[in-house]
């Protein structure tokens, strides 16, 4: 948890590097001002942080570096509103506030010895690119790993640098798509789930885990359901306005569980069991 | 009998004036035809006559509270750089409510489990409670809409309490529930109970009669899950609300908030206000999808927080202390005691 006495008092994070990764979307490398703190910081891949802008507030974006890297934390930030806004203006040099770690992880456990399919449309590569690396630093713990990735043109592809790399690997197959054609593109062009069932990967001793916008999310569930993979082998993150991050507030609930503590993270088979999660 | 008292009519009001020295004394007063929990003073009309219209959980839980300042310090050296200090707002004076319901007080024990029951305890919460006292009276009139004994209560339930104090014929009969509870029986004027405690008792059972029970002689059974997963109900249910959300705001078991960020110059506050899920703006997110648009889906939620998620959570409590506050002051008659009667099906 991220402050063990205050939960809501963040701690100081200073920005060592920003990458633009498209049109909207800024990545963001940060350290704690306390260099102890930055030996001390342990989390899972999946968890999640809040962002603070003092002065404007506080928004949710996924820890998406795995722990296996620790030279800095990265968050990826796509402009949706204020905070966000506010995030794009910043610079290498400058502080925020980061409340960290939030929420529950990958099943990362369960998923050893597996064969894994990653299903992921725009920002949404956010948090699958936590567990990919994660496993690619682990790699002799996981089976095959395919990685099925879209987004609306070849400009909005976010982590262009470690699709080439992801593209160069042996033991990683990638397949991009893009939903239409564009000048100079020569992978594949279509929605994401109909890549899904062009590519139809078998649901033997396989873990899918997708996330992306909500419309992709109910096909892609649907395309895997046609597929034959089982509810429990299916997972997914699911997004909820949040304020406090610690299950207090109210604002993420579906039914008893709280998206902010109980989640992000759930399986198919855990959605079916909450009220209007899907 | 350490642990009770016994403090004479005359000799009320000097007692509350004794306790104000020694702490923060927050008291029901009337303001108007309205009676709302205020810091006491020599100047304020008392009422405890009737349950206040408001409960004391601004007490512990203010309407709009600090969490931190914010500081941005530039660097002297290098005008790009800019530093920013927080400090905290952790230090809580100590308090004492006098006055609140048997259900003011059960309501804060339904913030106890999400606030401070968890391995994120909320330390503004926390801290207020600790350095509260809660010394309630028991109801000598329950108000229309009331429904405690429904819900697991009672006019003279102890749960929450640190003191709970019986009105008798020739004054304030005070039991003593926890070591804070004790330390107001060392207030002023305050004399040995014994006498008294037959008196008390018999008035807490009058009272328990008092209180109208919705539900039925069954009383509150099992929500069907047919109608609660029914649109075409809630709809119905809710048809008149308006989302004006004063249920939320007077409810002493509603706890949801907002953060939000104010800035002056070079510093600022990050506060947390109550926030209330009947409001739409509470899950809308940045683009623009909201998961509880309408107003049904978001009194289903208020319900079925109270009825149903938070029981799920918390072994069976019911999260409504049947203040009956959200009914009486309800522009619109929304009743959540007949929508939760009808939820139980035929
Ligand atoms: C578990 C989780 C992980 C996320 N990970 C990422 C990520 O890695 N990258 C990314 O770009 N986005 C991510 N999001 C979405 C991101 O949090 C919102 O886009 C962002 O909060 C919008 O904030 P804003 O202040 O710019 O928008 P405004 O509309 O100005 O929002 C005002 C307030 O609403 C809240 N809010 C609005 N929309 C959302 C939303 N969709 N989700 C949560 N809170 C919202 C925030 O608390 C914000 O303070 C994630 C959301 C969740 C719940
Ligand atoms: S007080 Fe009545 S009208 Fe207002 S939000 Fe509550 S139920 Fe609706
Ligand atoms: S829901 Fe209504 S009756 Fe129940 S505790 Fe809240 S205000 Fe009182
Ligand atoms: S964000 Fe406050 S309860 Fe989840």
């Amino acid at each position: 948890m991220a402050n063990t006495i205050n939960p809501y008092l963040p701690e100081i994070v200073t920005i060592k590097n920003v990458i633009e990764e498209t049109p909207n979307i800024k990545s963001f490398q940060v350290v704690f001002n306390d260099p102890e703190r930055m030996k001390t910081f342990t989390y899972e891949p999946g968890q999640v942080g809040q962002l603070s802008v003092f002065g404007v507030g506080e928004s949710t974006f996924v820890i998406n570096s795995p722990p296996t890297r620790m030279d800095y934390l990265q968050f990826s930030v796509m402009k949706a509103g204020e905070v966000t806004a506010a995030l794009h203006d910043l610079y290498p040099g400058d502080q925020m506030g980061v409340r960290a770690p939030l929420g529950n992880a990958f099943p990362y456990e369960q998923m050893k010895g597996k064969k894994i399919l990653f299903i992921g449309g725009g920002i949404g590569l956010a948090p699958l690119r936590t567990l990919i690396l994660f496993m690619l630093d682990n790699r002799a713990d996981y089976k095959d790993i395919t990685i099925i990735y879209g987004s609306r043109t070849p400009p909005d592809l976010c982590y262009k640098e470690d699709l080439n790399e992801w593209e160069a690997r042996k033991d990683v197959e990638l397949i991009l798509t893009v939903d239409a054609e564009y000048p100079g593109w020569k992978k594949k062009v279509g929605f994401v789930p109909t890549v899904l069932n062009e590519v139809a990967p078998s649901p033997e001793d396989t873990i899918a885990i997708t996330c992306g916008p909500p419309i992709m999310i109910k096909f892609v569930l649907q395309n895997l359901a046609q597929l034959k993979f089982k509810d429990e082998n299916i997972i997914t993150t699911l997004e909820a306005r949040m304020k406090c991050g610690i299950g207090i507030c109210g604002r993420c609930n579906l039914g008893s569980k709280y998206i902010c503590k109980d989640g992000p993270v759930f399986s198919l088979a855990q959605l079916k069991e909450l009220p209007g999660a899907i | 009998m350490a642990d009770t008292g016994f403090i004479p009519k005359e000799k009320w009001g000097a007692f509350i004036e004794g306790l104000s020295t020694k702490a923060q004394v927050y008291v029901p007063c009337l303001e108007g035809d309205t009676v709302l929990f205020r810091p006491f003073g020599k100047e304020k009309t008392l009422c405890f006559e009737r349950p206040a219209n408001s409960p004391p959980k601004s007490v512990i839980f203010p309407q709009s509270d600090t969490l931190f300042s914010f500081t941005f310090i530039k660097d002297p050296d290098n005008p790009q750089k800019t530093e920013v200090e927080l400090k905290e707002h952790l230090d809580f004076p100590k308090t004492i409510v006098i006055g609140s319901r048997p259900c003011d007080a059960k309501g804060f024990t339904v913030y106890d489990r999400p606030y401070t029951e968890t391995d994120t305890p909320d330390p503004y919460y926390k801290g207020r409670r600790e350095k509260t006292t809660i010394v309630t009276m028991t109801c000598n009139s329950p108000s229309a809409g009331c429904f405690c004994t429904a819900v697991g209560g009672s006019p003279a339930d102890k749960e929450g309490s640190d003191a709970l104090i019986t009105e008798v014929e020739k004054g304030y009969f005070i039991e003593a529930l926890t070591e804070k509870g004790k330390e107001i029986l060392q207030g002023p004027g305050v004399e040995d109970g014994k006498a008294y405690q037959g008196d008390a008792t018999k008035k807490q059972e009058a009272v328990h009669s008092m209180v109208k029970n919705p539900f039925g002689p069954k009383g509150l059974g099992k929500v069907s899950p047919e109608l609660f997963d029914n649109d075409e109900f809630w709809d119905n249910a809710v048809s008149k609300c308006v989302s004006c959300g004063a249920c939320t705001y007077l409810c002493p078991t509603c706890y949801c908030f907002n953060i939000t960020d104010e800035q002056t110059s070079d510093k600022g506050e990050r506060i947390r206000t109550w926030d209330g899920c009947m409001y739409v703006h509470f899950t809308l997110e940045a683009s623009g999808h909201n998961p509880r648009p309408t107003k049904f889906q978001r009194f289903k939620n208020r319900v079925g927080h109270k009825f149903s998620f938070y029981p799920e959570k918390y072994n069976g409590v019911i999260a409504c202390c049947g203040c009956g506050r959200c009914i009486r002051y309800c522009p619109m008659s929304v009743d959540i005691s007949e929508i939760v009667s009808n939820l139980q099906g035929a």
